[in-house]
């Protein structure tokens, strides 16, 4: 078990995502920032779609109760393991009591962790991860426990890896969404011209920029959405859809993120800037 | 019969969204469903493709692999050109309990004045009409319903409430709907639906599909208080009525 001293602002458990009830209204959810997981995943010699948690602004202080092997990436968060500093995107074999806590966000917004086989909390409706009222909470609170199963005697092949981190990046690459030909030469010319403000409106949901650009009054039926999709409010209002975002939508879909620009996205917080350039 | 005609577009790297004429219409709803089933048991067999139906439009998702835009669309044309006649598959109209209440019926008097009708007549005009569901989206289980009462259509609220209680039932312009979950919610809301709609821990956790039918028949609140109980401990199973195709 790893258990949950101080949980920190929001930490959930997450997964690749839950998929194959799109039709019924369930959104996909999984980790935001898919490069950085899929890169601890894979130091761990983990499946692609091993559960770890997902760490948002101010980290969790945590212990272990077994002994396994763990990496950390994605957002820095000053790690450290009793008491040591850690650094991101490296293997660290844990002991029976080691605690891992979190410091000052450094850069970026949300840190993984990822154990050794994964976590083995519930599934529900084929996945780990936290949406409510699928999952029966939103995030990890004091006091709760993990579970995830012994492995010893692992022998990484590789131990440690130089990422080439994103953290830094504030464009957007988009390709075109269903309603693309549709917006005006001046929506356009802002949308990609401008630079956008992330609004304190931020979650797993959606992003909602503060900037407005020219509004509109196109009125169009209910259709499919996906994360990374950016929708365009009558008022002028830009809002990204995320990985726990609605499965369909009223509002015209102007652009779609590519999947690492919904990576890039999920690493910024309110007040950061970004900027969108159409591939 | 000539096919109504389909308009493919390109929606970022992993999907393409196919389009109908942008109308609320049965016969289009029927052929999107009825392309859906072609492509899910023909086409799309491998576990990363995903399809999302809703009112004119149909999704086509692919989780994994970047999709050849050009390649995907000429055939979709193909495929829809030389789609056969099929048997439709079962189709359900469900009969749903709701009580009127004032207690869930929060808006049921302010609606009442607004359109110059009484109480009893706006349960009867809700009670009165069979609805298609043309979409299940916003929150998982929520349905879209149309075939509203004309006399029944009026604006959502000014101001949404910041929470709306699971299973209230609401009316919106052309829709009609019911909260699967609380949430926060615009519609205008005159009663409760005492089934729950969507139920995470079914293998099936929500009965409905688009294309279904649905009826809401009245029930007192005793009765709501019974069925919801009936439901919590899962004895109680939504009426079905099987459409013949």
């Amino acid at each position: 078990m790893l258990k949950i001293l101080k949980a920190g602002f929001y930490t959930t458990i997450q997964d690749a995502g839950r998929f194959d009830y799109r039709n019924k209204g369930v959104p996909v959810s999984g980790v935001m920032d898919e490069i950085s997981v899929f890169k601890i995943n894979s130091l761990l010699e983990n499946e692609e779609s091993a559960a770890v948690l997902e760490i948002t602004m101010t980290g969790p202080t945590l212990i272990f109760e077994k002994e396994t092997y763990i990496a950390l990436g994605g957002a820095k968060m000053s790690a450290t393991l009793n008491n040591l500093p850690i650094q991101n995107y490296k293997v660290y074999t844990i002991e029976k009591g080691d605690i891992l806590s979190f410091g000052k966000l450094e850069k970026g917004f949300r840190s993984y962790l990822a154990v050794k086989g994964g976590f083995t909390s519930e599934e529900v409706l084929g996945s780990r991860s936290f949406y409510q009222p699928i999952t029966k909470y939103n995030r990890l609170t004091d006091n709760d426990a993990v579970s995830f199963s012994v492995q010893q005697d692992f022998q990484p092949k590789i131990s440690e890896i130089k990422v080439d981190s994103f953290l830094n990046e504030s464009v957007l690459e988009v390709n075109k969404a269903p309603e693309f030909d549709i917006l005006t030469d001046k929506q356009l010319e802002e949308i990609f011209s401008r630079t956008f403000t992330v609004a304190h409106e931020n979650n797993r949901m959606a992003y909602q920029l503060s900037e407005t650009i020219q509004p509109h009054t196109v009125s169009m039926l209910t259709s499919a959405t996906i994360p990374g999709t950016v929708q365009l409010t009558p008022a002028g209002k830009l809002i990204v859809l995320m990985k726990d975002g609605q499965t369909t939508g009223g509002y015209p879909r102007a652009v779609q993120l590519t999947d690492k620009a919904i990576c890039i996205l999920a690493q910024k917080k309110g007040g950061d800037s970004v900027s969108f350039k159409l591939v | 019969m000539n096919s109504p005609k389909i308009n493919i577009k390109p929606f970022g790297a992993h999907s393409v969204l196919i389009e109908w004429p942008n109308e609320v219409s049965e016969i289009i709803l029927e052929k999107i469903l009825h392309f859906e089933r072609f492509l899910t048991k023909e086409v799309f067999t491998d576990k990363a493709w995903e399809l999302v139906p809703s009112y004119n439009s149909l999704l086509i998702i692919n989780r994994t692999k970047q999709l050849d835009f050009q390649k995907l669309s000429s055939d979709i044309h193909k495929w829809y050109i030389q789609l056969k006649e099929s048997p439709k598959p079962d189709r359900y109209l469900w009969r749903l309990p709701v009580s009127y209440d004032l207690e869930f019926g929060l808006d049921l008097e302010e609606v009442a004045n607004q359109l110059h009708k009484t109480k009893e007549e706006i349960i009867a005009m809700h009670t009165g009409a069979t609805y298609t569901v043309f979409g299940i989206g916003f929150l998982p289980g929520f349905m879209y319903l149309g075939g509203i009462d004309k006399e029944l259509e009026l604006p959502r609220k000014a101001t949404p409430r910041p929470k709306v209680i699971k299973g209230a039932v609401g009316i919106a312009g052309k829709q009609a709907g019911i909260y699967p979950q609380e949430s926060p919610g615009g519609w205008n809301i005159i009663g409760n639906c005492a089934v729950p709609i969507f139920d995470a821990t079914k293998e099936n956790p929500c009965f409905v599909s688009v294309g279904d039918k649905i009826e809401f028949y009245r029930i007192s609140k005793a009765e709501h208080d019974l069925r919801k109980i009936e439901a919590e401990v899962g004895i109680y199973k939504p009426e079905k009525i099987k459409i013949d195709a």
